[in-house]
């Protein structure tokens, strides 16, 4: 059991190890990385089953007991998250075969991507603060040499404010992991649940929260910390962008859920408001953003912020049905966002530009990939009986149960708005003609080509779909995981094997 | 000893921050380059210092008799070091490789991701 636990990031990182000596062979190096993928998501449903039916299952490395070593757990939040980067991985390995150039995966593509999930794993499996902080840092190196490979002056330019901007939260991080062991002396975060709610030093303890909102709130891009963002995301092949636009902010929204439901005593309520003021202001700046921009990528980039507005405001309200509405969304949110830049990278290969003044006639020239796009950017902006307007409707049941009409009000407005702009690239790149009548159409790229880029997108477009129609069995799964979140009993008994009587506030 | 240490901390943190509000691109690496080290020592003073009393179990001994100096701190730190040494590390390179290609080192000229929306001309 406590291998297949250490799975998730080793598949990936004997992927890269295997990949690497391979790439200068294009072919051979991608068709390892889309092999590794295939296996992490195969482990991460047999993780998933397990967990659906066994419950919390938590693992010792090298057989050190639970405060003392590192311990990996995989509750409900941790399965389903993992068997998500399982399917973005997959698909967008298999996308870049022909997104990427040869020149990028000779200078090692392939295993820095490998590296990129191994990180991303690592963050969601492990129980452990300071392990946290070395998966941070494993995905941070990655993204860091993904962002600039290949070297192209716009790259090193977004590079720069990307790198320089997330230093600040990886110190951050470690300042206030560094507090949180001079405080409880353990950085177990079962024995965090437990410890931390016995200092009695409420100052010192409200400022840990700050530093950790700071911190996480940062790498997950909300209100006034997310400038790094729309800075760089449109600078990379779009391949990087969409593994960077599906997965590195929401692992720092797991990391916040996971530090407000599991690390922080649940009676503590200010970190929670602060939060969802950042979460409203946030949901507004990212989608005025995506309004005023022009770019295929650029709009797309600001939309990432606005949804990760969505997705705080589930864990600021507080309750089962928010946080399960926050679950929901972001399973939905990772699986249209990833899918939208892909789509646009095949926009790009078939009109020459990500400009969307300069495109256009898509839908004449690929109505297939039309149909594509308006699954996704419609789910994104909240169209019954597309997945996203579920996942909006769960948070907006959530806001009017507190009675917080206005919460609903400005979740509204942005569903407005995203529309807005998502019919903008509608009716720019898809509906208008070409200013310059360039447009080919999928039939005119090679055949092995357009199963690369046409099967990533049908498959996660598939799964929007099926999300849509039957909403149900995940919104259960949904409800599950919150309420293993607000009661953190079981994982804390599965990590520690203490049966402590959990009392909740509800 | 803890109280000096934290001082020493603080004043790194402060020197940091100094830096990393200048426009040049180094000065802001070594800003990070002082916070990164204030973060470590913070670490260590957070695993509280006990003077000459090295973490040893003496032969014989299941445990080691109090007091001891905190081992974990250190160890936790050693990984920070590395960790921290790789990630500045790659920064300098990234800042010598943006030197060479965009031939500057003054971020406010740094518009090439973001470029400056073009003024709409005036209808008059």
């Amino acid at each position: 059991m406590s291998w297949l636990l250490a799975l998730p990031f080793l598949i990936p990182i004997l992927t890269a190890l295997a990949a690497f000596p391979a790439r200068a062979r294009k072919l051979l190096c991608g068709f390892i990385s889309v092999f590794g993928c295939a296996l992490l998501l195969t482990t991460t449903i047999v993780i998933l089953v397990l967990v659906e039916t066994g419950g919390t299952r938590a693992a010792q490395m090298g057989d050190w007991a639970a405060p003392f070593g590192i311990t990996l757990v995989a509750d409900r939040l941790s399965a389903i998250m993992l068997v998500i980067s399982g399917i973005v991985g997959f698909c967008v390995s298999l996308f870049s075969l022909s997104d990427i150039r040869k020149y990028r995966v000779k200078l090692g593509f392939h295993s820095f991507f490998q590296l990129l999930l191994a990180g991303v794993c690592g963050s969601f499996i492990t129980g452990d603060l300071f392990n946290l902080y070395v998966w941070f840092e494993v995905m941070l190196i990655a993204s860091f040499a993904l962002l600039v490979l290949g070297g192209d002056r716009i790259q090193l330019d977004g590079g720069i404010k990307y790198v320089a901007l997330n230093l600040v939260s990886t110190l951050l991080m470690l300042t206030s992991i560094g507090m949180t062991y001079g405080l409880t002396g353990t950085l177990n975060m079962a024995q965090l649940h437990i410890s931390l709610a016995a200092v009695d030093n409420p100052t010192a303890v409200s400022a840990l929260a700050v530093l950790f909102i700071c911190a996480f709130g940062i790498k997950a891009a909300i209100f006034p910390l997310f400038f790094w963002l729309p800075a760089s995301y449109h600078t990379p092949p779009v391949t990087v962008t969409a593994v960077f636009a599906g997965l590195l902010t929401k692992v720092g929204v797991y990391t916040l859920i996971r530090t407000f439901t599991l690390i922080f005593p649940s009676e503590l309520q200010f970190p929670h408001t602060i939060l969802l003021g950042t979460a409203l202001l946030t949901m507004l700046t990212g989608v005025l953003g995506a309004a005023a921009h022009y770019e295929f990528r650029k709009i797309l980039a600001f939309h990432i912020i606005s949804q990760i507005g969505f997705l705080v405001l589930g864990l600021a309200l507080n309750s089962p049905l928010a946080l399960a509405g926050a679950v929901f969304y972001m399973i939905h949110n990772i699986v249209a966002k990833t899918n939208l830049f892909l789509i646009s990278g095949t926009a790009k290969r078939l009109t020459g530009s990500f400009e969307l003044s300069e495109i256009g006639g898509l839908y004449r020239a690929s109505p297939l990939l039309s149909f594509f796009f308006f699954i996704a950017a419609f789910s994104l902006a909240g169209f019954p009986p597309l997945s996203g307007f579920w996942a909006k409707l769960l948070l907006v049941k959530a806001s009017l149960d507190q009675a917080a009409y206005f919460v609903v009000a400005v979740a509204l407005i942005t569903g407005i708005l995203t529309l807005f702009s998502m019919s903008k690239i509608w009716a720019e790149a898809f509906l208008k003609d070409h200013p310059k009548d360039y447009c080919q159409s999928l039939q005119d790229i090679p055949r092995y080509e357009r199963y690369e880029r046409l099967l990533p997108v049908a498959f996660l477009a598939l799964i929007t779909l099926v999300l849509g129609l039957i909403p149900g069995p995940l919104i259960d799964y949904s409800l599950a995981a919150a309420g293993e979140l607000l009661k953190p009993g079981e994982y804390i008994e599965a990590v520690l094997g203490l049966d402590i009587q959990y009392v909740g506030n509800r | 000893m803890e109280g000096p240490l934290a001082l020493v901390v603080g004043i790194l943190i402060a020197t940091g921050v100094y830096l990393m509000l200048a426009r040049n691109l180094l000065h802001y690496l070594f800003g990070l380059i002082l916070i990164s080290n204030a973060a470590n020592l913070a670490i260590f003073v957070a695993g509280r210092v006990t003077r000459a009393a090295p973490p040893l179990i003496p032969q014989g001994m299941e445990v080691a008799p109090e007091p001891i100096a905190n081992p974990l701190p250190q160890a936790l730190i050693l990984t920070a070091i590395v960790i921290g040494f790789g990630l500045l590390a790659f920064a300098l390179a990234l800042i010598t490789q943006a030197y060479k290609v965009l031939g500057t080192l003054d971020v406010d000229t740094m518009r090439i991701a973001e470029p400056v929306p073009p003024k709409r001309e005036q209808s008059s």
